[in-house]
Order: C-alpha cells, then sequence, then structure tokens
C-alpha cells in the first residue's frame, strides 16, 4: 500500500467527492495530461500553437485512433491483437487493386475496395479469435502468427509492389479540410471512436465485453459463451484495420504492403496511456483517443523542439512505461475510494 | 503474565471507514488466543497490520517487549511472527518441498539446489503437520486441506514465536479439522504461541485458551475462553442473541420431483450416481473434501464435461452441455470459489446481479441504465446486502456481501432449482442467518435447493435430506428423523476405508 495515495486522499471522504475523485483519477487524468502536454509544447515549441499544426496533428493520428478503436476491444475483453498493423497492409493492397479496376465506374470501385477492406480485415480477425478460442492458445501467439501470415498476404496479392493511381475523387476526398479545420479522414476516426463508444457504453454486446475481460469463467458460468464475445471483439479490431486502411489509402493514395510496420504498437500504446487496463476488464475508448493524441502531440511537439528523431522513440517510449505505472497506482487509489 | 505482543490503543483508518480503533490487547507467551468478530468487524485489518501488509495510523505494537513495526511482510517473518492467510499462497507449479523450503532452499556449491537436503527437510516438516505425501508432489495436485496443511508446515519451516491462523478451518472437513487441532495443540505444547481467528464458534473452546471478540472495529472484551458459552460468544460478537442459527421450516412440505440426476457419469474411473431434489426441498450434500460433490455438480451444470448421464427438469429430459442450457432450464449454481468463478469483482454490484439475464434490462441490444438500477437496488433491498450503494464494485464487499451479490444474480434470472456450493464459506454469522432465512423463504417458493457443505451441523440444521459422497459414489440417502453426525461421517468415510 503506497502512503502517498494514503496522505493525498484525506479520510473519511463523502460518497459524492468520493465519486469526483473517482472521476478524476479514472477519466480525466488522462485528459489533463493531454492539456499539460499540449500547453507546454505551446510555451515552448515555435509553430506548435498554429493551426497548421493542429491540423497536421489530427491527419497523423487518424490512422492509429481507428486501429487503437478496435484494439481496446481486444484488450477490455482480456485479449491482446498483435496482428493489426500488417493485416492493415493486407487490406491496403486488397483495397488498392479492387479501386485501380478500370473495368469499374470510380464510385463503384471505391464502395467495393471499403467493403473488401472491411471484410479482409474482420476475416483475419475472426481467425485470430477463433484459433485462439477454439484451442485455448494466447492471442498473443495467434496474433503474432496472424502478424506474419497477413504480411506474406499482402506481398502475394500485390506482387511484392507498392499500388498507385487511385481515382482522383478519391484521392480528393482523402485531401478534404471541412469547414477549413476537421480533415475528412480525421472525422472517420471520430466516427469509430463514436461508434464503439456507443457499443460499449450502452449496449449489451459492450456490456459482456468489460464482463468477459474481468472473469470470463464467471460470464461462463452465468449461462453465457465468452467465446462469442471475444472472438466478436477481435473480429471488430480485424474490422477497424480494414477501416484503418482505407484511411491509409486516402491519406497516402498508395497500397503497400510493407505499410503498416510497427502500427500495432503505436494502437496498444494509445488504449494503454488512455488508461484501458491490459488485464481487461476496465477502461474507455474515450481514453484511447485522449491516448492517441498525447502520442502524436508528444511526437510532433519533440520534433518541432528540435529533439533528434533517435532520441523521440526513448521520449516516447518512457511515456508508455510511465503511463503503466500511472496504471498500477490508478488502480490501487482506485480501492481506497470506495 | 509475561505478554509475548501487546497492542495499544491501535487504529487503522481506510478512507470512508475505521476499520481499527483504539484496540488495546495483549496476548501472552505460550496461549492459544482466539480472535472472533463478524466479517468487517476488523479481524483482517489486525491480522494485516501484524503481517507488515498495513500500518498502523495510531497506537503502538510491541512483540518481545519491543518496538514492533513491520513495513513490509519480511519484516514480519524476521521478527518471528508468521501469518497463514486465509487465502493460500502456494505456487502451484513447485513442489511441497520447494514451496517449503523457498525461503532457505538448501544450497550446494555454485548456488545449485540440494535436492536430497530439499526433500528430506521438506519430509521432516510434513511429518510434523501429519501430511504423509511425497514432497517432490506438485502444489496443484493437492486438495485445498492438504495446501492448507502445507502453508502451514510452511509458517513452521522458521522457527516462529507466533503464529496467526486465519479461518484454517474454513475449507476443511471435521476429520481434517481434528488433525489440524492435534497439531494446535502440540505446537502450544512446544511453547509457541498462537493466534487463532476463526467464524466456527463451536470449536473454538477444543483448543482456546482466551478470547478477543471484535465488533465494528472496537474490541469488544477479552475473556478466559473457560466458562463461555456459543450464545455468550454470538452475543458478543453481534451484539444481539440468535435463537435458532437455521431456522428449519417444518411447515414446508417438499412437493413433486423438481430436478433428478440419472447415471451421471464423470469420467471412466468415477462411478455412476443418481439423486434427485424435489420441490420445496432442502437436499444436502456432504462428504470429504475431494469426495466428488462439487465436481458432480458441476458436470450436472454443464460446467465441466460429462460422459454419461440423464437430467430431468419437472420430469422432461434435458440436454445439458454447457452451462448456458444449464441456465436456461432455470438452473443456478453458487461456486464454491465465489471470487474466482462467480462474481465480476471490479465490476459494480448492480452488472454483477444483471450479468444473468440482460435481455431483462434491455431492447434491442441497449441496456436501459434506470431499469437496471431499479431491478438491482430491488433485490439488494430484498437481500440486505449492505453496500454504499449499487456503483460500488463487489470486490470491496464483505464476504457475506458478496455471496447475497450471487444469490441476488441467480434470483434476478429467476430459478427453479439451485445447486449452493459452500454458501456460507467465509460468511460471517449474521449474514449467514440471512442466507438461511433466504433459502427457507426460496424453499417456500417451491424452488429445489441442493446445498453443498463440509459444515455438518449446518446441513444438519437445514436439510430435509442428506445425501453422503464417498470417493465419487453416493453412499447415503439420510432422512432428517435419521441424521446423526456419527453416521454421516462414517458413511463419508467408508469408501476410503474399505480394504
Amino acid at each position: 500500500m503506497s502512503e502517498t495515495s494514503q496522505a493525498t486522499i484525506s479520510a473519511p471522504v463523502s460518497p459524492g467527492r468520493a465519486k469526483f475523485l473517482r472521476f478524476l483519477v479514472r477519466d480525466a487524468g488522462v485528459l489533463l495530461a493531454l492539456v499539460l502536454i499540449t500547453v507546454f509544447f505551446s510555451a515552448t515549441a515555435p509553430y506548435f500553437a498554429t493551426s497548421g499544426n493542429a491540423l497536421k496533428i489530427f491527419v497523423q493520428i487518424a490512422i492509429n485512433t481507428v486501429l487503437a478503436a478496435g484494439m481496446t476491444f481486444v484488450i477490455l475483453s482480456g485479449g491482446i491483437d498483435l496482428s493489426v498493423g500488417s493485416v492493415l497492409a493486407l487490406c491496403t493492397v486488397v483495397g488498392a487493386t479492387v479501386m485501380i479496376d478500370e473495368s469499374l465506374s470510380p464510385g463503384v470501385a471505391i464502395l467495393l475496395a471499403l467493403l473488401a477492406c472491411m471484410a479482409t480485415g474482420a476475416v483475419c480477425g475472426f481467425l485470430n479469435g477463433w484459433i485462439s478460442t477454439r484451442w485455448k492458445i494466447p492471442s498473443f501467439i495467434v496474433t503474432l502468427g496472424m502478424l506474419n501470415m497477413a504480411a506474406g498476404a499482402a506481398r502475394v496479392v500485390s506482387d511484392n509492389s507498392t499500388i498507385t493511381g487511385l481515382p482522383q475523387s478519391f484521392v480528393d476526398f482523402g485531401n478534404l479540410i471541412i469547414g477549413g479545420f476537421l480533415p475528412s479522414i480525421f472525422l472517420i476516426a471520430v466516427l469509430v471512436i463514436a461508434a464503439g463508444w456507443f457499443v460499449l457504453r450502452f449496449t449489451v454486446f459492450g456490456r459482456m465485453i468489460f464482463a468477459v475481460g474481468t472473469n470470463d469463467e464467471a460470464v461462463r458460468l452465468s449461462g453465457h459463451n465468452p467465446d462469442f464475445y471475444k472472438v466478436a471483439a477481435f473480429t471488430i479490431s480485424g474490422l477497424t484495420a480494414g477501416i484503418a486502411a482505407m484511411v491509409y489509402l486516402l491519406r497516402l493514395n498508395i497500397g503497400s504492403p510493407i505499410a503498416g510496420v510497427g502500427y500495432e504498437l503505436n494502437a496498444i500504446a494509445a488504449v494503454i496511456i488512455g488508461g484501458t487496463s491490459l488485464s481487461g476488464g476496465k477502461g474507455s475508448i474515450i481514453g484511447t483517443l485522449v491516448g492517441a493524441c498525447i502520442l502524436q502531440v508528444l511526437s510532433t511537439g519533440l520534433q518541432l523542439l528540435g529533439v533528434g528523431d533517435n532520441f523521440k522513440p526513448i521520449v516516447i517510449g518512457l511515456v508508455i512505461v510511465l503511463a503503466v505505472i500511472l496504471d498500477a497506482y490508478r488502480e490501487r487509489l482506485l480501492r481506497v475510494i470506495r | 503474565m509475561d505478554a509475548i505482543l501487546s497492542l495499544e490503543g491501535v487504529g487503522k483508518i481506510f478512507p470512508g471507514a475505521v476499520a481499527l480503533s483504539e484496540v488495546s490487547l495483549s496476548i501472552a507467551r505460550g496461549e492459544t488466543h482466539i480472535i472472533l468478530g463478524e466479517n468487517g468487524a476488523g479481524k483482517s485489518t489486525l491480522i494485516k497490520l501484524l503481517a507488515g501488509i498495513y500500518q498502523p495510523d495510531s497506537g503502538s505494537i510491541a512483540f518481545n517487549g519491543q518496538a514492533y513495526r513491520p513495513k513490509t511482510p519480511h519484516d514480519a517473518q524476521l521478527s518471528g511472527i508468521r501469518i497463514v492467510h486465509q487465502e493460500l499462497n502456494l505456487l502451484p507449479y513447485l513442489s511441497i518441498a520447494e514451496n517449503l523450503m523457498l525461503e532457505k532452499l538448501p544450497r550446494r556449491a555454485f548456488g545449485i539446489v540440494d535436492g536430497k537436503a530439499l526433500n528430506s527437510r521438506a519430509l521432516a516438516l510434513l511429518k510434523e503437520v501429519g501430511l504423509d505425501i511425497d514432497p517432490r508432489t506438485r502444489v496443484e495436485a493437492l486438495g485445498v486441506a492438504q495446501m492448507q496443511l502445507v502453508e502451514i508446515a510452511k509458517a513452521l519451516s522458521n522457527d516462529s514465536k507466533l503464529l496467526v491462523l486465519d479461518e484454517p478451518t474454513a475449507t476443511l472437513t471435521p476429520p481434517e479439522i481434528e488433525r489440524l487441532f492435534a497439531i494446535i495443540k502440540r505446537l502450544k505444547a512446544k511453547g509457541v504461541t498462537i493466534i487463532y481467528i476463526s467464524h466456527r464458534l463451536h470449536e473454538v473452546f477444543e483448543i482456546g485458551d482466551r478470547v478477543t471478540v471484535l465488533r465494528n472495529g472496537k474490541l469488544v472484551a477479552t475473556h478466559d475462553l473457560q466458562g463461555l458459552t456459543v450464545p455468550h460468544l454470538v452475543r458478543m460478537m453481534i451484539g444481539r442473541d440468535i435463537a435458532d442459527e437455521y431456522g428449519f421450516d417444518a411447515s414446508i412440505v417438499p412437493g413433486t420431483v423438481a430436478l433428478s440426476v440419472a447415471n451421471l457419469k464423470r469420467s471412466a474411473e468415477t462411478p455412476e450416481i443418481s439423486f434427485a431434489v424435489r420441490h420445496g426441498e432442502i437436499l444436502g450434500v456432504a462428504g470429504l473434501v475431494g469426495s466428488g460433490r462439487t465436481e458432480a455438480m458441476r458436470a450436472l451444470f454443464g460446467a465441466d464435461p460429462k460422459l454419461d448421464g440423464v437430467v430431468e427438469i419437472d420430469g422432461k429430459p434435458v440436454a445439458i452441455t454447457a452451462p448456458k442450457d444449464a441456465v436456461r432450464h432455470g438452473l443456478s449454481l453458487l461456486t464454491e470459489d465465489r471470487k474466482g468463478q462467480g462474481l465480476l469483482l471490479d465490476m459494480a454490484v448492480d452488472k454483477n446481479i444483471t450479468i444473468t439475464d440482460l435481455s431483462k434490462i434491455s431492447r434491442n441490444g441497449l441496456i436501459n441504465r434506470r431499469a437496471e438500477s431499479a431491478a438491482a437496488n430491488d433485490l439488494v433491498g430484498q437481500l440486505r446486502v449492505k453496500a454504499s450503494s449499487i456503483e460500488q464494485a463487489v470486490r470491496n464487499l464483505s464476504g457475506g456481501n458478496q455471496q447475497k451479490v450471487v444469490l441476488a444474480k441467480w434470483l434476478f434470472r429467476g430459478t427453479s432449482t439451485l445447486i449452493l456450493d459452500e454458501p456460507t464459506r467465509g460468511v460471517d454469522i449474521g449474514a449467514r442467518r440471512e442466507i438461511y432465512q433466504l433459502l427457507w423463504m426460496l424453499a417456500a417458493a417451491k424452488k429445489g435447493i441442493i446445498m453443498v457443505s463440509s459444515d455438518l451441523p449446518e446441513l444438519m440444521g437445514m436439510c430435509h435430506r442428506i445425501i453422503v459422497f464417498s470417493k465419487n459414489k453416493i453412499v447415503g440417502d439420510v432422512p432428517r428423523a435419521a441424521f446423526d453426525q456419527e453416521h454421516i461421517l462414517s458413511l463419508a468415510y467408508q469408501e476410503y476405508v474399505r480394504p
């Protein structure tokens, strides 16, 4: 039991105050961190506090945010998905291949590409979930396998080359900044987060995701099939990898078999920094959005401060470790505030 | 009096609750001191202070005449205070010997573990607690009772001067308890001071010298046990009298068969079993720990696979291959491992209650939080669950209140037959009585109730009929009129003593 945690929260705490403290510790902490970091860089880094830079950050976090949204489902349900980066790569080449098919009109091609991306991702995710639950293999291992398989499949589909020549209307939409402040791809990311938030917070399905992550055996003995929800969470993660692939195509306009390397780690980092517990059952997808923002603000801010590319990962790595330490600390704090 | 341990005005405050206040107590060298109290009375906090897990906010503790301020459990061990916690702390994948000697593994040159010395020393320790088992056995292969004895043997491995046993008999059967008591007496004869925490009032007279009763974090009294009776203790613990703990309701007459199990076969090695419970009947299931009681219930419920057998509900055969089938047919299982299998510990009371049937509080897949709160509040009130609100995490509730939440979740679903595996384990006497009352209410509502328990007096007090398991076999079906502790015990042993 940490002594400082006892000292900062004086006893006894009234119910109303306890609720407020709980909110502060559990939910507002990450947001506060984001605000502080932003204020810090605005004051110290040149060009940081400009609308151009803000737009750039919005554009840059879109892909990671979409991936991290699906990752939140998996981590909440007690698993981990290491395959999303290469599943994204596979989806970009599948999507780009469909889109450049000249026998289709651009509108139809884009729609089909979207469906193909989502279907490919969902199938990969479903396989992750099905294999790990059917044979009771840790998802860590299964998705590590999928990471390699999907990367290989991406090379096969693309014949190991970059696919270019996407329809102009598609490229234009990717560059669109709605109302001068809202990049289209950031809007997609926000919509994905909003949908995830709605599902997790208001639906029976969302409740079951939390319950399965908290104690799957208790859920089973309560008359449910926890494996169904685990498979569903992985399928959702695959699905968002497919959507993230579309966002990738919108932003970079190429389908690439080597896209997405290391993206899974950024997505996991966003989820964990956002306050979702790696052991499952606790967390929020809004936190994930904030976590993705923190990562990008740090990255951009450090760059503008002139911190070299070699040192940047060190700082970001430290922040991730710090977030996990804070998470452990938060658990203890929450246990004391009843 | 030569005090080995004395507490002066010790207090511990948690945000929102005073766990201990102004507790002054001294333990005499060489005595066996009983500490009693309901859950939440402050016993666990007291132990954790001694163990170095918590530090007191006020007051002082002296051990062996010196100030005792352990910062970590390791400090406590170095001082010679050993604690056997209620939750066992063994490493399942290591051998018994390795577990026993973990703190001081015997070594040869280059830090290589001396296997021979390890096992021979472990064997001696096991002998001390009367456990006849190969010390090379992995701990995961042991039953709970055996693990308990290993824990005690481990506590003996370092010359401890003060041994604290936290509810050591909660998971033991009567013969195992007898053996434990013999060990305690032997330790006492060797001059070890023992602090013994228990819920079972009947047993403390056999081993205790003095008793201290805690209530709501305060010390009620310290007394010589001689001359006291169970009702005295109860009055001290809860501040009022309890006439009949069980409240057997003779007006309830069991009706038609609610659930019957025919030729249930769990595995190739276990015999077939058959039994039935009627509507309004409380059927007791007795047997030693490891006699196949829990396993039979789990197989019936679909929690574990079974080879063969027919389950009938109200005379109609039903197929049960997973718990969801059982639940759909109106069965409920309250598991023996409440925290591990019964509850979503980090989730709120209301979410734990509604998990059994979310369709009741949702429409088109959307949860109606208001309906959920209303339903949960209803059950929390009905069962008198003590929680600060239905949004409190069940982890922070006492054992008795957690058990009520498990009952509430099955009541929320609606059930025709309840299977209760050790429903009052780790539950204090006040909450226990409330659970008994609730069971009678359910029996009156014509539910079938199957109650597995290691507490034979409890079964004899509550049940219309008791079936007895011995080595996976049902060896007896005893009607209430023929209840006799010795008879039931001899049945439970029957298959084990057979040549």
